[in-house]
């Protein structure tokens, strides 16, 4: 599996209690030092797998040859319970941006400004606390196999009648985000649902096809591809790219009436002690995201917001209203009524 | 002179005096607008998130519902989207149902909670290292049959209006300064206008010959209107003494001269009468030395009805050739007593405006002075031209000593004589006279030694009529 930042997933439950809960030890799923010449090393714990971002330290390093980098990658909950709980680290990267909003609102991050930061979008930024290095889409991916024969929707709505119309077609052949889970799979449905209805019908109709339900996206992609499932829905846009390049069993479901974008974005915890280094390594970080074509990662540019189907809603908006799923109660209804029309028994 | 006007350079003079003054004023209403303005934009942003605050709370509030006794509660996403109006500020909230804590941050304990359900308790506290506005309301909600107080608080950080009360600050600053220096202009502009009748009532004092005491008839302010009063009383004042001497003068050279002639006639009578030569040399100098006290007692009169009548100058139309005509043929026995010829060249009509009484005595004056300073047998020429197409030209030219070139400048001042005369006996009124006269009638008088000859050449210039 070549994304696995996204397999981090832990139960809502745990994100919560866990935040007042005492300083558990944090569980790492990778771990490299890339030592530097001098002794300034920048901890940075992120959610992206080191096979995605190897090549970018390389780079950093390259140009910054004194600096060494110790790189930590763990789910988007350990990391926020991480950086809650005073964990020492320098940068902090995450896939998860309501978490990360999260920590910038609670405190745990503090402000970095620099000619790069102001270069950004002001939508890409918050209280220059929070800074977005990527902008990723959420598509649907479709089997060409088993999509063979059947037109192509354009929308939603005609993906509905797609289902609606061919229910042997689609009988447990669909699969999409465990949003009980995965905070990415969350993120996208909650932001789906309140951007539009078609949302609850699309949902209770998979529900009635029987849908599988996944930790990540990787294993969707791997699943159509393989042709166990016929369609894959909010998969990460950049990872379906990705495998398309080198695998013509998938295909992308071009859906014109809107895309749900989300930011992954990097913070400067306020526990961070190398600041100066932790800045550069910000700006590098921020540069690459605004190039349009990187060398270096296979991640959309930040400009991917710019799009017009993502430009309808624009990309989830990094501000005070992430915290409203976040909300101990809002997700619990949220959950509640998913679960009602997914997991039909 | 007293120190009346002390103090720094600057304010020495009334204008930079009123120009300091109004942009005193300028700078303390710039400060002061500025603060108002600052003030008030602050409080506005204040009041601007105190009202989204409320709203916000207010719809979480609105959102609050029971089922089956539990109180139910789902966050109204625009009660936090609307929250990012204001600026990029942190957001905390909390809904405590009976003091218990149903969602959101435990520790944000509101300082002060509304008594009545519609009531909004709004106050700025500290937490979590940043000062934060909360606004709490109240709600009762009915769990089972029990009514329940829900009290709902959602507080945010300042940063945003501290924002937008710096940026308007920094706004009103820069349109305070502007207002300042514009206003700094028009003060300047303004004094300078206020100045104005004040600096042309000085200009027109100093435009003033320096014996010209006539009273200043102009109008001017009220406020300065004392001050032309008493400068003209102080005029008429100084007028009237300068007339009483003149007079006083001329009584005393009019008393003087009588005897003075019976005296000479007497001496003349006894000449005739003497036989020794010591005693007709001694005659003849008692004569001499009458002669000459006459002489200056007649200039010093001359001098007095010069000052007495150049102020209210006679504009009576004068030819100047008769003039010259009759003031050569008065001379004519004096300069044939020193067989001097005087020649007069002088073809009219010249007419000028002016005093008839003065202009002869300036000529008699000035004429009298090249017969005085003449030797024996030479010439003395008066002739009459014109010196340019709107001024006559008497010329007075003899074949004396000159003047000495040293002090040509200071003759024409009073009792100024000459360095090269020592040896004859004068007043050094005489030029004096003249140069008033001419001056009087808008003419000059002109020394020279001209460089043909020897001798002295007095030009007496006046604007034809």
């Amino acid at each position: 599996m070549r994304f696995p930042d996204l397999a981090r997933c832990l139960s809502a439950a745990l994100w919560l209690t866990n935040l007042a809960g005492p300083l558990v030890a944090l569980e790492l799923e990778d771990q490299r030092l890339y030592p530097g010449t001098g002794d300034t090393v920048v901890k940075v714990i992120s959610t992206g797998d080191l096979d995605v971002f190897e090549p970018f330290i390389l780079q950093f390093q390259a140009e910054n040859p004194t600096i060494g980098i110790d790189y930590s990658v763990t789910s988007s909950a350990e990391l926020h319970t991480a950086i809650t709980q005073g964990g020492v680290f320098d940068v902090a990267m995450s896939s998860a941006m309501d978490l990360q909003f999260q920590l910038a609102n609670d405190g745990a991050a503090q402000a970095y400004s620099s000619p790069v930061t102001e270069s950004l979008p002001t939508w890409a930024r918050w209280r220059n606390q929070v800074f977005a290095f990527t902008a990723e889409p959420a598509v649907a991916v479709i089997s060409q196999d088993l999509f063979a024969g059947l037109e192509r929707p354009k929308t939603r709505q005609e993906l509905i009648a797609l289902l609606r119309q061919n229910p042997d077609a689609f009988e447990n052949k669909i699969g999409t985000y465990d949003v009980q889970t995965s905070g990415l799979g969350y993120l996208f449905a909650t932001q789906e649902a309140r951007n539009s209805d078609t949302f609850w019908r699309l949902s209770e109709l998979m529900g009635r096809r029987g849908t599988e339900l996944y930790c990540c996206s990787g294993q969707m992609i791997d699943e159509v591809a393989s042709g166990r499932l016929a369609l894959a829905y909010n998969v990460l846009g950049s990872y379906a790219a990705e495998r398309i390049a080198r695998d013509d069993r998938l295909e992308i479901l071009d859906l014109q009436d809107y895309a749900t974008v989300m930011l992954r974005t990097a913070l400067i915890p306020a526990t961070a002690t190398e600041t100066e280094a932790a800045g550069l390594f910000l700006d590098r970080l921020l540069q690459e995201g605004m190039r349009e074509n990187s060398t270096v990662w296979a991640l959309p540019p930040l400009s991917a917001a710019e799009t017009p189907e993502a430009r309808a809603y624009g990309p989830i908006r990094l501000g005070p209203a992430l915290l409203v799923y976040l909300d101990r109660l809002n997700r619990d209804a949220f959950l509640r009524a998913w679960r009602d029309a997914m997991v039909q028994q | 002179m007293s120190n009346a006007v002390a103090g720094p350079f600057w304010w020495r003079s009334i204008g930079q005096r009123l120009t300091i003054l109004l942009a005193g004023i300028a700078a303390v209403l710039a400060i002061l607008s500025w603060w108002m303005v600052t003030s008030f934009a602050r409080e506005a942003a204040e009041r601007t998130q105190d009202n989204v605050l409320v709203a916000s709370a207010t719809s979480i509030a609105e959102a609050l519902r029971s089922e089956q006794g539990t109180i139910l509660l789902e966050l109204p996403y625009s009660a936090f989207a609307m929250l990012d109006a204001i600026g990029e500020d942190r957001v905390f909230y909390r809904v405590a149902a009976n003091g218990e804590t149903l969602t959101g941050y435990d520790d944000l304990i509101p300082p002060n909670t509304p008594e009545r359900p519609g009531e909004v308790a709004v106050r700025t506290i500290d937490f979590r290292g940043d000062q934060v506005r909360t606004v709490t309301v109240r709600r009762t909600v009915l769990a089972g049959q029990q009514p329940v107080p829900v009290l709902v608080t959602v507080a945010q950080t300042r940063t945003g209006v501290e924002a937008i009360g710096s940026g308007l600050s920094q706004t009103a600053a820069g349109l305070s300064v502007a207002l300042f220096v514009f206003a700094v202009g028009l003060g300047a502009f303004a004094a300078g206008n206020a100045l104005k009748p004040l600096n042309s009532f000085a200009q027109a004092v100093t435009r003033r010959g320096p014996a010209d005491l006539r009273p200043l008839r102009r109008k001017v302010p009220d406020e300065l209107s004392p001050l032309l009063v008493a400068l003209n009383r102080l005029m008429d004042r100084l007028g009237q003494s300068i007339r009483r001497s003149e007079e006083f003068i001329a009584e005393a050279a009019h008393r003087v001269r009588t005897p003075l002639a019976t005296v000479r006639a007497q001496a003349e009578l006894a000449l005739h009468t003497v036989e020794k030569d010591t005693e007709k040399q001694m005659l003849r100098r008692i004569i001499r030395a009458v002669d000459e006290s006459s002489r200056s007692a007649s200039q010093l009169l001359d001098h007095a009805t010069v000052s007495f009548r150049a102020d209210a100058l006679a504009q009576e139309q004068i030819d100047l050739a008769d003039l010259a005509a009759r003031v050569t043929s008065g001379l004519q026995p004096t300069a044939e007593m020193k067989d001097i010829a005087l020649e007069l060249d002088a073809k009219g009509p010249a007419f000028v405006l002016g005093d008839a009484i003065l202009l002869e005595s300036a000529l008699r004056n000035v004429l009298d002075n090249s017969v005085k300073y003449s030797p024996a047998e030479t010439e003395i020429t008066v002739t009459l031209d014109r010196a340019d197409p709107s001024n006559w030209r008497l010329v007075v030219r003899d074949q004396g000593r000159g003047f000495s070139a040293d002090s040509l400048p200071d003759l024409t001042t009073r009792f100024k004589r000459g360095s090269n005369v020592a040896q004859v006996v004068g007043s050094g009124l005489g030029l004096t006279i003249a140069e008033e006269v001419l001056d009087a009638h808008g003419g000059r008088i002109e020394l020279t030694n001209p460089k043909n000859g020897a001798g002295a050449c007095v030009s007496l210039i006046l604007p034809a009529a």
